[in-house]
């Protein structure tokens, strides 16, 4: 059985008030970062999976969408690679 | 009215929950661990309390909500068993799916810990009969997750169906609409920020908190 590694980034939806993000870019400003903007904090989570890569997928995607994120106020996006 | 207080690891208003429950609805009112495959027999209202169910990691509530004994509650509910989520448990709820929405952080990143005025929106649910439509009642609130947060959709539609139960007088979190509580569609889930179970005896500040337990003693039949 081939062997994944996977990837996971969740982030709050735009429509989201992000304090953490505002915060952090709030402080980027007072430390002369004044340039920088739109700070969104979110989460990345790393999961190995075992198995065809078609069923894979197919789980990684069910996992995500049900339990890994909230998709009432969170996008998450994956990536899947082979285990060398 | 037989309670079941669901306990989660982490759960620390369990506690409170039994007694509030033990007072006012059910001298036999028990904790039930969340490994249990089923609720005891005959349960009538399960009581999700506040706490910090598996440290909110991942999310408030969300893997007690996927813990074994939450298809047991699923099932209750279905039933059209009653369900009382009261903080944590009210996030447990709307991970669970039972009801709408989400809670998120606190608009201003506070954890925030005050007595705090509610109005009753509808005072015609099985959780709000004792109260008088519009009465302002004082619950304490005691939470860093409590900004009520749904679709445009949703939150017109829980408008419309009169099933915004609670309201903040001076929103604390900044929920959508002020919303302090909810119900599901058939009306027999109930998810709450604040802490009616804080509020049950003079000893703690207020006793408002009694007019939604004898609600539901009332729509039980004697």
């Amino acid at each position: 059985m081939p062997t994944y590694h996977a990837k996971v980034i969740v982030t709050l939806k735009p429509s989201i008030l992000d304090p953490q993000g505002r915060t952090v870019e709030r402080a980027l400003s007072h430390l002369d970062h004044a340039n920088v903007s739109g700070v969104r904090v979110g989460k990345y989570i790393e999961l190995t999976l075992t198995g065809e890569r078609a069923d894979v997928e197919r789980q990684l995607a069910e996992l995500v969408e049900q339990v890994l994120s909230n998709p009432v106020m969170e996008n998450a996006r994956w990536e899947l690679e082979e285990a060398q | 009215m037989k309670t079941a207080v669901i306990q989660f690891p982490g759960s620390n208003c369990d506690a409170d929950a039994l007694h509030a429950a033990r007072l006012t609805l059910d001298p036999d009112a028990q904790f039930v661990w969340h490994t249990e495959a089923g609720l005891p027999q005959g349960t009538d209202l399960v009581f999700l309390p506040g706490g910090f169910s598996y440290g909110d990691h991942l999310r408030s509530g969300a893997i007690a909500a996927r813990s074994p004994i939450m298809a047991a509650v699923k099932e209750h509910a279905e039933r059209g068993g009653y369900v009382l989520g009261v903080c944590n448990g009210f996030q447990v709820l709307t991970e669970a799916g039972l009801l709408p929405g989400a809670l998120s952080r606190n608009r201003d990143l506070h954890f925030r810990c005050a007595p705090v005025h509610l109005r009753v929106e509808n005072a015609h649910t099985a959780f709000t009969a004792a109260y008088q439509p519009g009465q302002i009642i004082e619950i304490p609130i005691a939470h860093g997750e409590g900004n009520y947060y749904a679709d445009p959709e949703t939150v017109a539609r829980l408008e419309t169906e009169g099933r915004v139960v609670f309201r903040y007088l001076d929103n604390p979190n900044g929920s959508l609409n002020d919303i302090a509580g909810i119900v599901n569609e058939r009306g027999n889930v109930l998810g709450m920020m604040p802490h009616p179970e804080r509020a049950v005896e003079e000893l703690l500040g207020s006793v408002d908190g009694r007019g939604l337990f004898a609600s539901l003693k009332g729509a039980w039949p004697a």
